[in-house]
């Protein structure tokens, strides 16, 4: 219902599975009418094998079957009931041999009520193990007026306020109603009304009447974040989602329930009445707000961010991401962001100049200064591309470089230590040693014993790392590239504006090295530009050597030049990218 | 003569039997344990030795015994199932939930034997290899759980629980808990999620199987107090002399429980199937009779979840003739062996053994308005089905009993009912929807009546 989200040329076909496994393996099954082989064992919600499921085994067979408890990471509840199929198996004969019809294929006898053998007795695909033999009617009359009475009961007592709810546009009560319900309820009861805008926690907003009580968001706050905030308070029809005590629905996962609810029943209040889904445009890319490099999609509108939301990497994070990662996006939009390039003329201070009278004056002074005279301080927050177009420059002045170190508390789940997204890349270009920051103090005494002078800064503030205004104040040029406005920008003779990266493309390497891949979402403001694309005239301009001009190219050219990246292509990195050894 | 007879209930209405361990011990109490302890292996034709253990898990097979607490499911079988090679722990639980409306035997043996209860758990939990076991008591029964858990410390001072019991070097230990007032705690799983101190949700099966995946995932016994009281008497008689009370595939004696419109309602303990329904509600040994002048309506036969019969009713049952041929014989209601089978036969259960009567000045529309609210109260509220159709039917039966109903309303009650049945998590599904869907359509025409005559004067009260 919303706009594609923003992809790239498809990855190359993936390589070529491995003999295929032995045929004790795998269980023949039929699925409405058709047969299909399918493994006996598939992963559970943590990976671990288990039997395959008749919905998964309908989901090889490319038959969806509709499901509202049942999500793939969570452990089963089986409580919708919306899954529910007609099934068969293999009639067995007294000598527990299979009944052959006269043409010798199996019997199957349909399963059926054992009171009542004449009503088929259907069974929730979601938690049933398949058997050899059996057959699945996914589309039988008997299994469809299974799902139209079980939309009827979770419809009776449903607001029905779709117009002014928020999730109008991906409700799955909404979705199914229309392809798998009917028109009219014979309803005539009166309905029974619930808490509408319950505080849950300062995140998060619950309209219990709109709840379908599938129980996710408990499963998920009390399986996966270890948090057992939620529960179900009544009996019955009146039974409510609750937390444990109002408002008190707080850990950094919260937020992850509002992605997962079917329905409208939890709501982000961040992103709650601010857009329609359908205008979004939905660009795939990553959070930046620590080393771990959940996956995300960004929902954008006219150039404007308005939520991320986790998409799935089990390579990564499965398909959560924390809290304060996916509200940390409002900076990009700031008033005060750098728009313009800027140069430092004597007597006349800082004047807006525009690009190439910008980078032509930085060129012409790098092209003067001789070897050892020069350091780099490129943050880990930059992509690995723009690192190593920095690392070129580096090589050229045998400049001393390093990034900064950015700590705090990580958890058991997602949040790394590393509050940097890029350490990694960081390192494997050679920007930065082991041990980010290490370097810093050499720097500093280079700019204090005078024989650094020039210092080139991207995306850092440096007066905030042990090279203070003095210091900087020493400099014959000092460089720099950022997003936002900082004490290290005010002593700049060069201002360069960057972008943020959803207004770019690029790769991070996350903490466990995974080189992964986002793209642009939206324009950067003003003059702003991505820094890949200035450095490489940068580079140019300097060394002479003429690389790639576009981002694929880039990559590539790294991927042959750098030996951590060895083996990389762009194009193979796919949506959620690839592992390197670190 | 039909007559009670008293296995269970022997000494508990006695004058001066008292529920101290005293007493039970000066009535044979305690000796079946006794007996099995001094069990030797026994050796098999091809040279292997049986254990005691198995020896009576065998004897309760023999018996024939099946569940008291509604399912009717055999005991033998119930606990051959018990997964054995998990090597977890393996747990027992007693169901004294006793919830099921019309029920009221459970609490008979709680309240005046309860050392019979203890010694079958024991003696059950010692066949099954269990060395702790829980008696989870229905939350109602404060006296109930005062006396259970004097009788185990007394049992316990003798050493009949805890360590090393009688020097046979088995431990067991059983805690008692009580429930907060919940009927679905009275379903198994949902038990067992209570007793792991959640909300009584039952569990989806597969894969949760009490025998395999019970309370800690661990294997799992759950029997009603009155099945488990049974094991102490199979052990006592022998199987053999166990199953020749009642009648084949039927062994044994039962308490039931009669209620509603007869002169004397109360629990009678007869042999399984030697008893009829006519003889339970009319015989002066049972029920009396109706109060005078009144004609049976109806009878609910099998607690409150059993499809309803109507009076005048009559099935066609499987019967084994003198030739050993099964012919279908036509039986009228009064003539039902009150048995599980015959029950079963009859498309209803024998249930948890609660026989409800209603008599012709009963409203059969206000009847089933009042159970469709137990159960709309009931429901755990964890499945669609059952959450949203159990207040649903509820709710249109609280209109049609006030002045509200329409013709159409007899198919409503139907069409809901017909989505919960065979669609849900646990039983309750069934036990909900089958009182609706048996009274409508044997009373369809008191249903539709009662619509037609809220419509009509509805319509009037327009002009
Ligand atoms: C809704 C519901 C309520 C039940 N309540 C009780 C109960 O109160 N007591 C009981 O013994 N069994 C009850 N049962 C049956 C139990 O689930 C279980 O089958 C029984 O305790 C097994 O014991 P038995 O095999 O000895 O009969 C209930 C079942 C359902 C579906
Ligand atoms: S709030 Fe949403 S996720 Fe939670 S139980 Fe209700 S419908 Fe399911
Ligand atoms: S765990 Fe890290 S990368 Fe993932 S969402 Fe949180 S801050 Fe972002
Ligand atoms: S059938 Fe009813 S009582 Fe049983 S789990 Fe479902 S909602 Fe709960
Ligand atoms: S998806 Fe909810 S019961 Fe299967």
């Amino acid at each position: 219902m919303s706009a594609p989200a923003t992809t790239e040329a498809k990855p190359a076909a993936p390589p070529a599975p491995a003999a295929p496994p032995p045929p004790s393996d795998k269980i023949k099954i039929k699925v409405d009418g058709r047969e299909v082989e399918v493994p006996k064992m598939m992963p559970d919600w943590q990976g671990k094998p288990q039997p395959t499921t008749m919905l998964q085994a309908c989901q090889l067979a490319a038959h969806e079957v509709p499901h509202y408890c049942y999500h793939p990471k969570l452990p089963i509840a089986g409580n919708c009931r919306m899954c529910l199929v007609e099934f068969g198996t293999p009639q067995m004969g007294p000598d527990r041999k299979p009944v052959l019809n006269e043409d010798g294929t199996p019997k199957i006898a349909k399963s059926v009520l054992p009171y009542e053998p004449g009503t088929p007795r259907g069974a929730i695909a979601c938690a049933t193990p398949i058997s050899p033999g059996m057959e699945i009617y996914p589309n039988s009359p008997a299994t469809k007026q299974m799902r139209e009475a079980v939309l009827e009961s979770l419809l009776i007592n449903h607001p029905l306020d779709c117009p002014i709810c928020d999730q109008a546009g991906e409700c799955k009560l909404q979705e199914y109603s229309v392809e798998h319900g009917q028109a009219q309820s014979r309803f005539v009861e009166a309905k029974v009304h619930k808490p509408k805008a319950v505080d849950l926690g300062p995140r998060i907003v619950l309209d219990d009447e709109r709840c379908v009580l599938c129980t996710r968001c408990i499963r998920f706050t009390k399986d996966i974040a270890g948090d057992d905030a939620l529960g179900i308070v009544n009996r019955g029809s009146y039974n409510t989602i609750a937390a444990w005590a109002e408002g008190k629905f707080d850990n950094n996962y919260t937020l992850n329930t509002v992605d997962i609810c079917p329905v409208g029943a939890l709501t982000s209040k961040d992103f709650r009445f601010q857009m329609r889904v359908w205008f979004m445009k939905e660009t795939k890319s990553l959070c930046t707000s620590c080393g771990t490099g959940c996956n995300i999609v960004v929902g954008s509108r006219e150039e404007k961010v308005y939520r991320y939301e986790p998409r799935q990497n089990d390579a990564v994070n499965s398909t959560w991401m924390c809290d304060s990662g996916r509200l940390n996006y409002k900076w990009i939009g700031r008033a005060d962001r750098l728009q313009k390039c800027g140069m430092r003329i004597a007597e006349r201070g800082m004047l807006e100049v525009a690009w190439p009278t910008a980078l032509k004056a930085i060129s012409a002074k790098l092209a003067s200064a001789p070897s050892g005279s020069v350091a780099i301080v490129a943050s880990a927050r930059q992509t690995t591309e723009e690192l190593f177009l920095l690392a070129k420059l580096a090589k050229k002045f045998n400049a001393l470089t390093d990034s900064v170190a950015r700590n705090a508390e990580g958890d058991k789940l997602l949040v790394n230590a590393d509050k940097n997204p890029n350490s990694n890349g960081a390192r494997l270009t050679g920007i930065a040693g082991p041990q980010l920051g290490a370097n810093l103090a050499k720097i500093s005494d280079g700019l204090r014993s005078g024989g650094i002078r020039t210092l080139i800064v991207f995306g850092e503030d440096v007066t905030k790392h042990g090279i203070g205004a003095d210091l900087l104040a020493k400099l014959d040029t000092l460089i720099v590239s950022d997003i936002l406005p900082s004490a290290t920008t005010a002593a700049a003779h060069f201002v360069l504006p960057g972008c943020a990266h959803l207004e770019k493309r690029g790769t991070f390497v996350n903490v466990k090295g995974r080189v992964q891949k986002f793209m642009k979402a939206v324009e950067a403001p003003g003059d702003a530009r991505p820094e890949w694309e200035f450095l490489h005239e940068l580079v140019h301009n300097v060394t002479g050597q003429n690389g790639f001009s576009t981002i694929e190219g880039l990559f590539n050219e790294m991927a042959r030049e750098v030996p951590g990246f060895a083996g990389l292509e762009w194009a193979k990195l796919g949506d959620t990218g690839v592992t390197v050894q670190i | 003569m039909p007559q009670e007879h008293r296995l269970i209930l022997k000494h508990a209405d006695q004058p001066g039997y008292t529920p101290d361990l005293e007493c039970y011990l000066r009535h044979g109490g305690y000796d079946a344990l006794k007996k099995v302890l001094a069990l030797a292996p026994k050796d098999l034709p091809d040279g292997k030795k049986m254990s005691p253990q198995e020896q009576v898990r065998e004897d309760v097979k023999a018996s024939g015994l099946r569940g008291r607490g509604g399912a009717g499911f055999s005991a033998g079988i119930k606990w051959s199932l018990v997964d054995r090679r998990s090597g977890k722990p393996i747990y027992l639980i007693c169901n004294a939930d006793e919830s099921e409306p019309g029920t009221f035997k459970d609490r008979q043996i709680i309240h005046k034997d309860p050392h019979q209860l203890i010694e079958g758990m024991i003696l059950s939990c010692w066949a099954n290899d269990v060395k702790l076991a829980y008696l989870y008591i229905r939350g109602e029964m404060p006296q109930g759980a005062k006396l259970l858990n004097k009788a185990l410390d007394e049992a316990r001072a003798k050493n009949f629980l805890g360590k090393n019991i009688l020097g046979s070097g088995f431990d067991l230990e059983i805690h008692l808990h009580r429930g907060a007032g919940a009927y679905i705690c009275g379903e198994e799983t949902g038990l067992i999620e209570s007793l792991e101190g959640k909300r009584a949700y039952p569990r989806i099966k597969p894969p949760y199987f009490p025998a395999v995946l019970g309370l800690y995932m661990c294997p799992t016994i759950v029997n009603n107090v009155e099945t488990l009281c049974h094991v102490k008497h199979i052990v006592s008689m022998g199987p053999g002399e166990y199953a020749k009370l009642g009648t084949p595939n039927n062994t044994g004696t039962r308490i039931v429980s009669l209620s509603g419109d007869v002169k004397r309602p109360g629990y009678f303990e007869i042999e399984v199937g030697k008893v009829t329904i006519g003889e339970l509600i009319n015989d002066p040994a049972f029920g009396g009779g109706l109060r005078d002048g009144r004609k049976l309506k109806a009878i609910i036969p099998g607690g409150s979840s059993s499809k309803i019969l109507k009076a005048g009713e009559t099935f066609k049952l499987n019967r084994k003739g003198a030739d050993g041929q099964m012919t279908k014989v036509e039986v009228p209601l009064l003539d039902l062996p009150y048995d599980f089978d015959s029950l079963m036969g009859a498309g209803t259960m024998s249930g948890s053994g609660a026989i409800i009567v209603l008599d012709d000045t009963r409203d059969i529309v206000e009847a089933l308005a009042n159970l469709a609210e137990f159960y709309a109260h009931e429901s755990c509220g964890q499945c669609t089905p059952c959450r949203e159709g159990a207040l649903w039917m509820s709710k249109a039966l609280h209109r049609m009993t006030h002045g509200e109903g329409r013709k159409a309303d007899a198919d409503y009650l139907l069409h809901i009912a017909q989505n919960i049945q065979g669609r849900t998590i646990c039983a309750f599904g069934e036990a909900a929807a089958w009182p609706v869907l048996s009274f409508v359509k044997k009373f369809k025409e008191d249903f539709e009546a009662k619509g037609a005559a809220d419509e009509a004067k509805a319509a009037a009260a327009k002009h």
